[in-house]
């Protein structure tokens, strides 16, 4: 395990990947906790969803594909809330229409310029060799940018998390709250694709939360358990993609998996006690 | 000069009118309870006092009373059942509209949460989970977080409701109890009108409009009051 652990670092490229995987599965985690307690969990898969629309748009114009689709996620986890608070339409609906027209004006986009090749399979499943390294920087700045502003608001996230009425009643501007969440949660998405793909990049931040929630039973050590959780699978489903060829994200993926199947044992065991 | 004064106050959703000609002004001190059938516009009117319901007329005036300064119990239906949170973090979250712009608690606001979880009898639970409390203890925390977010104005939502009777009683001494010590005003929507003419100071009467306002012996003497109480003397 350990010689394994030391040939993957012996190459550059892996170094790189699992630095800013780390650093995205942890933002991912921690905003995680928060989503999925405010029923967004679908928020990440539709927002996903769009950053391939704006990645393949961005590749058929030869734009840098992160300039492109961090302001076009954005964009649209705003216009998400936004139509999340309209009761009209209600908010899966809303996330399951904008991120099914979000893919297809992506495969169209696809198909009428380069066509399906590896680049459009990169974004689908997530490569670790797709990262450059102005993309590895912006990345990391990024994540650095999440992960300063959630320890900034941690008190606030709290309140509107748990109880936005209270928290609008009492002062707290809970709007500039939710939009701050769903900023940083675009910009996690569309770096976490790059790595984990457009379809899988939901996972990481709704698993983690899910887990951590089986056992724990205070909000900090939900977050903190949750952050844990979510680094240690990434780098045990790194290792494994490693060792046997696996795609990066689905190994993740699955690594996660075990892990909430392992805490909800653990849950029924300590209930059974 | 009194502490909250609405004049000519009504509400509309959707340009339907619900709640009009609300006219009252109460002192600083004072328990007021609102009473009135489902749908009459009692949480309306408390959704405007929070500053959460914008009136279609008519002004809501607090003299010595920011709107940060209000504490604010909600129905219990709208707190998540699967919430994992600790009591001492949902009672910290009381202290957050005294924070400023400052970005974590400090000192003062964790003593502020230890003495008025002490008060209510709920520091022995305080590292327990929110989730795993009796409704009787839930609605504590709550209170002991409204009572975080203030010493001037406790806005409740129907405090007892799915209480059981000695978990409503003690709920209601509580109440009186910060209301008489702190002289922090008491609103509270109440669909038990029993207790309403027993502890409060005042009655506010509403289907849709403004039926009854006074203090709470006067009511006793309406019409309405022996109308909705049901024949019998309240």
């Amino acid at each position: 395990m350990i010689e394994l652990i030391k040939e993957m670092f012996s190459y550059h490229f892996m170094v790189r990947a699992v630095v800013v995987g780390a650093l995205v599965s942890l933002c991912a985690a921690l905003l995680g906790v928060s989503l999925v307690l405010k029923r967004y969990s679908m928020i990440g898969d539709g927002l996903s969803h769009v950053g391939f629309g704006a990645l393949a748009i961005a590749a058929a114009v030869n734009i840098a594909p992160l300039y492109l689709a961090v302001p076009v996620v954005i964009a649209a986890a705003f216009l998400l809330l936004r139509i999340n608070q309209n009761s009209k339409i209600k908010g899966d609906a809303a996330i399951a229409l904008i991120s099914s027209s979000a893919l297809a004006i992506g495969v169209v986009t696809v198909s009428l310029t380069t066509g399906m090749n590896t680049d459009v399979s990169n974004y689908m499943f997530g490569s670790i060799l797709s990262l450059s390294h102005a993309d590895a920087v912006l990345s990391i700045v990024l994540s650095a940018v999440v992960l300063l502003m959630f320890v900034l608001l941690y008190p606030r996230i709290f309140a509107v998390t748990f109880d936005e009425t209270f928290a609008r009643a009492t002062g707290t501007k809970a709007q500039l709250i939710n939009s701050v969440i769903a900023v940083l949660t675009a910009v996690t998405v569309v770096i976490g694709m790059r790595m984990m793909g457009a379809l899988l990049i939901s996972s990481l931040i709704i698993f983690p939360a899910l887990t951590a929630m089986r056992v724990c039973r205070s909000f900090k050590g939900v977050v903190i358990c949750s952050a844990v959780i979510s680094v240690v699978c990434f780098v045990i489903g790194m290792a494994a993609s490693y060792a046997f060829e696996l795609p990066s994200g689905a190994a993740i993926v699955i690594v996660n998996i075990i892990a909430f199947a392992a805490f909800s044992f653990a849950a029924l065991l300590k209930k059974r006690a | 000069m009194a502490q909250i004064i609405c004049r000519d106050l009504s509400f509309a959703y959707d340009g339907e009118t619900v709640l009009s000609d609300i006219n009252f002004s109460l002192d600083a001190g004072s328990y007021l309870c609102i009473v009135g059938e489902n749908g009459s516009g009692k949480s309306t009117l408390m959704r405007g006092l929070l500053g959460l319901k914008t009136p279609s007329t008519g002004t809501i005036t607090f003299n010595d009373l920011k709107p940060t300064e209000i504490g604010y119990l909600p129905q219990q239906t709208q707190i998540q059942r699967d919430f994992p949170a600790s009591v001492r973090e949902v009672v910290l979250s009381g202290r957050l509209n005294s924070m400023h712009g400052r970005l974590f608690y400090n000192a003062a606001d964790k003593a502020a949460a230890a003495e008025n979880m002490e008060r209510l009898g709920i520091d022995d639970i305080a590292d327990r989970c929110y989730l795993e409390l009796s409704g009787g203890q839930q609605q504590r925390v709550l209170l002991a977080r409204a009572m975080c977010a203030t010493k001037k104005l406790l806005l409740l939502d129907e405090p007892v409701t799915g209480l059981d009777p000695v978990a409503a009683n003690e709920m209601y001494n509580l109440i009186k109890l910060v209301n008489l010590c702190d002289n922090t005003s008491v609103i509270m929507i109440s669909h038990d009108i029993h207790a309403a003419v027993r502890y409060a100071t005042h009655i506010l009467h509403l289907g849709h409009s403004q039926l009854f306002f006074g203090t709470t012996a006067q009511y006793r003497e309406s019409d309405l009051a022996r109308r909705f109480v049901g024949g019998e003397r309240a």
